[in-house]
């Protein structure tokens, strides 16, 4: 590359030559501009690193980081969490049964109940969540298999699925939709949660299930074909098969038809693959009614589960999590302790410099003058 | 020289050309002679179209194509990206496809554009028209359609079409001016002579009638070498055979000056011509940060093979649960169930390997390249190396050494003209042993006679004064000087001197003849010119003496000395010969050759260039002979230069010593200045040259080479007739090493004052015969002994050199076991092998012509400009570049070894952590621009400090900030920050609601990050870390970098925030901000701990340090456990 360059250097010599031209005029022109940047002479911050500004960086970020980190931490362990798993891979818990007898094919569901107790009572908005174990959302073969054409209302797609669905594409010849093994695995047990009066009376809790998607994917990402507010929704799926280890088409999953077909909450928030295997997704949220009661009081509870979903064959675990949230989000202390070991190392490397430089440093400074 | 002879040769051949002669015939004129004497061959020779260009319109595609993919990297990338092409891979072949194409692209604009301009050059030179002679008349041709044979008639100011024999010109005497400046560089004006028997032709009808052939050598690529002969026919009479030299020689590319019109013959045209053979382009240096990046590249791509082949491992043995390769939620589908297990695993790991590949960054040569060719332009910009009395600054020829500058270890330096001025001085003249000196102010105004000669031995007899004229009247006519009216002259003057009433300039190719010429002129004897041949010279007594010169036996450097024939106005024949004291006493008979030998050395050690003058008579007969002998070996067409050596060694003998000259070449300014920083800087300075050693060892003292304490070795022939050249070896050996032995390698902490350093001086004859490999098996080492006599003498005078030798010698050393690396630096021809052998070969732009600087890697106008070059320009390129590649095999690290970890924790499904955008935008525009700016405008340590303290260049000795060591830490800083970058982002969202209240969108919606979020947040990370990394290891922060690093994360923000189309990324940037700023700090820690605490330990003497050292490593060791 470079040597080409040369050449051509070369041929513009030869082309002044051939011109007749240059001399003493062209000799002239030679001599370099004497701007600041063409001779590196640039004004420029110089920072050198000696004792005297690393020390005091040190201790600086130390002295930043510390306080941050116990912020952090403290804000972390303000927010409250419960987290009950209902698997029923002992045969002691409640669902033993359940998970023991579940195969995709039984057409009956399995109710389970699982009794728990909140210590303490949930002030602010509570935020109920579902969790998978050892769930591979984010495989490959996985990820891949959907098409978002298809979920965005493309009516051809519809009737046409993507290659990449295969071999969730088709059904008895017909088209599935919505195709692919994301949509096909969609999480479908159901839970319920009631609260237990201390006369022994259950009651529910009221579990809001809008709002928990993605305003960008309700609105913009997701589309049933014909628009949203279609109120014949059956009609516009005619011709395609439900996916095939669901029980109900994907225009029964609610009869809100704000919340049906493709923009349905639970199933959107399903179709946003998972980074880990070990991932939580949020099912409903539970509103703060007044302000003198707490959204969740501490007391005893009994989550109902209506067990669909089958874990046990890959070694699974399913979780039910009830949160607050705070300005940083939900629980999560990595982070404070992160900083704060981080600031304290910082300190702390300061403080053997600090000694090195004062024990070593001066000493050598004076010795070296009289050599 | 022989690969370009190989290749006209395979050329020849392939091209089906049976009748390939070493010679061949030319008519002029296109006419055939009377009587075919000869059997003629008809050949074919190509028209006078010049081809600069590499591609037509047609081949462009394919050829470039094909000459971009012979590169390792961009085939790699091309693999690569067909492997995505072909099997079923994690990113599409769009990521790998468009960096690829990118820089494919560019680079073919690149050399599409510049071919383009060489077409344009082309097709205006083969367009351009020409005047040839048909059938008498003039007519107008387009160049290209040239053929060899045409006359061309030449005007003032044209260019040559071809390379053409010159017939006949305007000028009376049968000469014109030419300039070879877009040949060689020299503007200064050369005469070329016209063939004797053609030159009074001087119209268009004349010089059609002229019946003559043409013999000579097929064309070859030395611009200076030329053997033709031509044959004359003259009505019915035998043909008159005149030989062709190279002053007969027009070349094409040159351009006439001074003369209306010339007549002349073609003999090569087109791609023939000698320029067009000079293209070709010199064989590739490379440089040993590129040597040591290569083999990074090598652990790279196995880096790379052992994370795809531990990921296709892993897989299987994950996959071999049933339920973890098909859960019910993720059937495979049928074809891929029943495909072929051996299929399946080389598929898999060649997608690990796509998934992968972005650990060998493809952008980092575009960057590098990048580097070296703009920051080469810095060099060329260097006011410091402007010269304003030459009007040019350092000249650049390839950028690809520019880091090479500060890795030398060895400075090879010619003496004349690149440690001296070569502007020659004359200073006295000894002739049989009484001494002239001109006087020292001599403007030449008041010298006339004897006024200003100091006579010290004044006792010339009768005799005495008959000799001392004779001698004087040598130097006058044994010469190759020509005269210049000042009126004419318009090129750069050189050896001006305005002497007294004569406004005539000398002008020379030997600045030494120059000053002896003008010498005998404030002695009294002017040559005033060369008219009609012959030559005048005006003698004390202002008569004009006429000489006609017979012969002129030129000078050679093997011969090193020259000679003249002339014919006095009484008829006598003399030969007159100057040259080298060792070439002529031999071969003198009478004379006092004992006192002028003791005044010859007197001046040598006195630093004064000398040579000898003798003379002869010849009889007419005898000088017959001569010329019968010249004329047989001028005339061969084969061996030449060899048949007219033996004619010359023939005829220079028997002579009488007339007496020696000496003629003082000053030092370059600041040269002993320069030597002593480039010593300071641990280099090992040689100077080889061909002077005498006297004279060489006086130069080397004055420009402080060796110093008064310097204990001086000497390896020279002298010694070597006492002794043998075993026993002298050994015992300099034993001298060096008894010193070197005790002291071992404190001399680099520059403590021992008191050691006698050593300096070697070795001539040439000695030098072959240690170089030349004996029989013996004993003394086969001898080559072996010297080196390490060489290694611990702090300077080495090599005299006496020839110019192969002094290749040999940079060739010895680059190859002896430590490969150090070697820099020769000269002005003249004779160094040009050296220059072309060195790693850095660096040419001055000297008086000798522009031979070295056109062969150099460099150029530059002095040898003090040496100094910044190497001592601040190498430096920084050295640094700039070794951080360039360091960061950039960092980076990479960084931002693939996630990738590797994720597999672990998505079932080695090879599914990416980033998406494809990011993964292709990150190399070519998220990261490249600070680097690159850092790798062009860093300067760690301020440039007036560097050319201080010369002891700076010994930290980057010896490839220092390439070593393994460092290499293995910069990666181990990427995987750690890697390591950090992917176990953050997991521990963020491995079984928690790491989720944003986002209040900025609505009141109460809460979002799940997905898999892209947690690449986004990774991959964010990385290049805010990245980048922030460099900011800390940038020391020289102008508006520029501020500009350019926090424009490139903005940019980045921007970016992301419009691919994603994400409202919530401003929530999310608090995280990363927040993230980034830990990661950034604890990465970069231990390289922040590391140089304060290289800080504080350089104020500790050695004990202390170790102790520091053990100290610390262990605390460096705990934090990365941690």
């Amino acid at each position: 590359m470079m040597a080409s360059s040369y050449n051509a250097k070369e041929e513009d010599g030869q082309l002044s030559g051939a011109g007749g031209s240059g001399g003493v005029g062209a000799a002239k022109s030679k001599k370099p501009d004497n701007t600041a940047f063409k001779q590196q002479r640039l004004p420029a911050w110089q920072p050198i690193l000696t004792a005297g500004t690393v020390l005091p960086a040190f201790f600086v970020i130390g002295l930043v980081f510390i306080p941050i980190g116990i912020g952090l931490f403290v804000t972390s362990n303000n927010i409250k969490e419960f987290e009950i798993d209902y698997t029923g891979i002992d045969p002691a818990r409640p669902c033993y049964n359940c998970s023991q007898t579940l195969t995709w094919n039984s057409t009956k569901s399995c109710v389970c109940k699982v009794p728990f107790t909140l210590e303490q009572s949930f002030e602010s908005e509570v935020f109920m969540y579902y969790g998978l174990s050892n769930f591979y959302q984010n495989h490959r073969r996985y990820v891949k298999s959907r098409d978002d054409s298809q979920l965005n209302g493309d009516a051809t797609r519809l009737t046409s699925p993507s290659k990449e669905c295969e071999p969730y594409r088709t059904s008895d010849g017909k088209p599935i939709a919505p195709c692919g093994a994301i949509a096909n695995s969609l999480f479908n047990d159901t839970l319920t949660l009631y609260y237990i009066n201390p006369n022994g009376t259950e009651s529910l809790v009221p579990l809001q299930k809008k709002g928990i998607a993605w305003w960008t994917d309700k609105n913009v990402k997701f589309r049933n074909p014909g628009g949203n507010n279609l109120n014949n929704i059956t009609a516009v799926f005619h011709g395609t098969s439900k996916p095939v280890n669901w029980q109900k088409a994907v225009y029964e999953l609610d009869t809100d038809p704000e919340n049906n077909g493709f923009i349905n909450e639970d199933f959107i928030v399903w179709m946003r693959t998972a980074a880990l295997p070990t991932f939580r997704k949020l099912y409903r949220l539970i509103e703060k009614k007044n302000n003198m009661i707490p959204t969740l009081q501490r007391g005893n509870y009994t989550l109902e589960i209506t067990y669909n979903y089958p874990v046990r064959r890959f070694d699974g675990r399913k979780r039910m999590i009830l949160s607050t949230i705070s300005w940083m989000g939900g629980k999560n202390p990595f982070l404070g302790i992160a900083y704060i070991t981080v600031g304290s190392v910082c300190f702390f490397l300061g403080v053997v410099l600090l000694i090195v430089h004062h024990k070593y440093g001066n000493r050598n400074n004076s010795a070296e003058i009289p050599n | 020289m022989d690969c370009s002879l190989l290749r006209s040769l395979i050329n020849r051949y392939c091209a089906g050309e049976e009748n390939w002669v070493d010679s061949r015939t030319i008519y002029i004129g296109h006419r055939e002679p009377p009587s075919g004497a000869d059997v003629y061959i008809p050949q074919r020779y190509p028209d006078n179209r010049i081809v600069s260009s590499k591609y037509t319109f047609w081949n462009f595609v394919p050829k470039n194509m094909f000459e971009q993919f012979r590169r390792i990297a961009n085939f790699y990338f091309l693999i690569i990206f067909l492997v995505q092409l072909i099997i079923d891979t994690p990113t599409s072949p769009v990521t790998s496809g468009l960096p690829l194409f990118f820089v494919i692209t560019v680079t073919a604009v690149k050399q599409g554009y510049e071919d383009w301009l060489r077409h344009k050059a082309d097709n205006a030179l083969n367009q351009c028209p020409v005047h040839i002679i048909q059938h008498g008349k003039v007519v107008r041709k387009q160049s290209r359609k040239l053929q060899v044979g045409d006359i061309v008639l030449v005007k003032e100011d044209e260019t040559f079409p071809c390379d053409l024999i010159f017939l006949s010109s305007s000028r009376e005497d049968g000469t014109c001016f030419v300039t070879t400046a877009s040949l060689d560089g020299e503007s200064s004006h050369k005469t070329y002579y016209a063939v004797q028997d053609t030159k009074a032709f001087h119209t268009e009808q004349e010089v059609d009638m002229i019946n003559a052939t043409i013999e000579c050598e097929q064309p070859q690529s030395d611009l200076y070498k030329f053997v033709g002969r031509i044959n004359i026919h003259q009505d019915r009479d035998e043909p008159i055979a005149r030989p062709l030299g190279s002053e007969n020689l027009l070349l094409r590319g040159a351009t006439l000056k001074n003369t209306e019109h010339i007549f002349a013959v073609v003999i090569y045209t087109g791609m023939e011509t000698k320029m067009a053979l000079n293209y070709q382009s010199k064989s590739q240096k490379r440089s040993a940060v590129e040597k040591s990046m290569n083999t990074y590249l090598i652990v790279y791509l196995c880096i790379l093979i052992s994370k795809a082949v531990i990921n296709t491992v892993m897989k299987y043995v994950w996959q071999s649960d049933p339920n973890r390769d098909e859960p019910f939620y993720n059937h495979k589908t049928d074809s891929e169930r029943q495909r072929n297990m051996i299929l399946k695993v080389i598929t898999d790991f060649l997608a690990f390997m796509v998934l992968f590949n972005y650990i060998i960054p493809v952008s980092m040569y575009v960057t590098v390249e990048m580097q070296k060719f703009l920051g080469s332009y810095f060099i060329t910009w260097d006011d410091d190396m402007f010269d304003s009395e030459l009007g040019e600054g350092a000249l650049v020829n390839t950028s690809d050494l520019n880091e090479e500058l500060g890795q030398i270890e060895y400075v090879f330096t010619d003496k004349t003209g690149t440690l001296t001025e070569n502007n020659m001085e004359f200073i006295e003249c000894c002739v049989d042993g009484h001494i002239y000196v001109p006087d020292a102010i001599c403007n030449g105004q008041i010298l006339t006679g004897t006024v200003g000669m100091d006579m010290i031995d004044c006792s010339p007899g009768a005799g005495g004064k008959e000799q001392e004229e004779l001698f004087f009247r040598a130097l006058c006519l044994c010469h190759t000087v020509q005269v210049k009216e000042e009126e004419s002259v318009d090129g750069i003057k050189k050896g001006l001197h305005p002497c007294g009433k004569s406004s005539s300039v000398y002008i020379s190719s030997s600045p030494d003849e120059v000053a002896l010429v003008e010498g005998m002129k404030r002695l009294g004897f002017t040559y005033l010119r060369l008219k009609d041949n012959h030559m005048e010279i005006l003698n004390r007594d202002d008569d004009i003496e006429r000489f006609e010169l017979m012969e002129v036996l030129s000078f050679d450097s093997v011969r090193r000395r020259m000679s003249v024939i002339v014919k006095s106005s009484t008829g006598e024949y003399y030969l007159f010969c100057k040259g080298a004291d060792s070439s002529i006493f031999p071969r003198v008979i009478i004379g006092k050759v004992d006192q002028v030998r003791a005044r010859v050395e007197h001046n040598a050690v006195e630093g004064l260039r000398t040579l000898c003058v003798a003379y002869k008579t010849l009889a007419q007969d005898e000088y017959e002979s001569v010329c019968k002998q010249i004329n047989t070996a001028k005339l061969a067409l084969q061996d030449r230069d060899k048949k007219l050596a033996e004619a010359f060694d023939v005829i220079e003998r028997d002579l009488i010593l007339l007496g020696a000259t000496a003629v003082e070449d000053r030092l370059q300014d600041k040269a002993a200045d320069t030597i002593e920083s480039l010593q300071k800087a641990g280099m090992k300075v040689w100077v080889l040259t061909g002077d005498k050693m006297e004279t060489a060892a006086a130069t080397c003292y004055a420009c402080r080479l060796f110093h008064r304490n310097t204990q001086i070795l000497e390896l020279t022939t002298k010694r070597t007739e006492e002794q043998s050249l075993h026993d002298v070896l050994f015992d300099l050996s034993k001298t060096v090493l008894r010193h070197c032995g005790s002291l071992t390698r404190d001399t680099l902490s520059g403590l021992s004052h008191d050691v006698p350093d050593y300096g070697l001086i070795i001539d040439g004859a000695t030098l072959s015969s240690v170089m030349k490999p004996t029989e013996e098996g004993s003394s086969g080492n001898y080559k072996e002994i010297f080196l390490e006599i060489c290694r611990n003498c702090s300077a080495v005078l090599c005299c006496r050199m020839a110019p192969l030798q002094k290749a040999q010698i940079v060739k010895m050393i680059k190859t002896s076991k430590e490969h150090p690396i070697t820099l020769a630096i000269g002005d003249g021809a004779n160094d040009v092998s050296m220059i072309l052998e060195a790693h850095v070969g660096i040419g001055i732009m000297g008086k000798e012509g522009r031979q070295a600087a056109r062969n150099s890697d460099y150029a530059i106008p002095k040898f003090k400009h040496l100094k910044k070059m190497l001592l601040v320009h190498g430096h920084y390129y050295y640094i700039r570049i070794s951080e360039l590649v360091q960061y950039f095999f960092y980076k990479n690290v960084c931002f693939i070894f996630p990738q590797f970890l994720y597999q672990f924790f998505c079932g080695f499904s090879q599914q990416p952590l980033y998406d494809a955008a990011y993964l292709t935008l990150y190399n070519i525009s998220f990261t490249s621009l600070p680097i690159l700016l850092y790798s062009l405008i860093e300067q760690h340590v301020n440039m007036d400090i560097l050319k201080r303290d010369p002891s700076l260049y010994r930290d980057i000795a010896k490839n220092s900030l390439l070593r393994w060591r460092i290499f293995i830490y910069w990666t181990f800083l990427g995987l750690f920050d890697a390591v950090v970058f992917f176990f953050g982002a997991y521990f963020l969202f491995d079984n928690t609601t790491f989720t944003s209240n986002g209040q900025l969108m609505t009141a109460n919606t809460n979002m799940m990050f997905g898999n892209w979020t947690f690449g986004t947040l990774v991959f964010t990370v990385l290049v805010f870390t990245v980048t922030l990394k460099l900011a800390l290891d940038t020391q020289y922060w102008t508006w520029i970098n501020h500009f350019v690093i926090w424009g490139s994360l903005l940019f980045y923000v921007v970016f992301s925030l419009l691919w994603g189309g994400i409202i919530w990324y401003v929530t999310f940037l608090t995280w990363v901000i927040l993230l980034a700023a830990l990661m950034t700090a604890s990465g970069s820690f231990i390289m922040w701990f590391c140089s304060s605490y290289q800080a504080i330990l350089s104020l500790c003497s050695f004990s202390q340090k170790e102790e520091i050292v053990r100290q610390t490593t262990a605390f460096i060791k705990c934090y990365i456990l941690k």
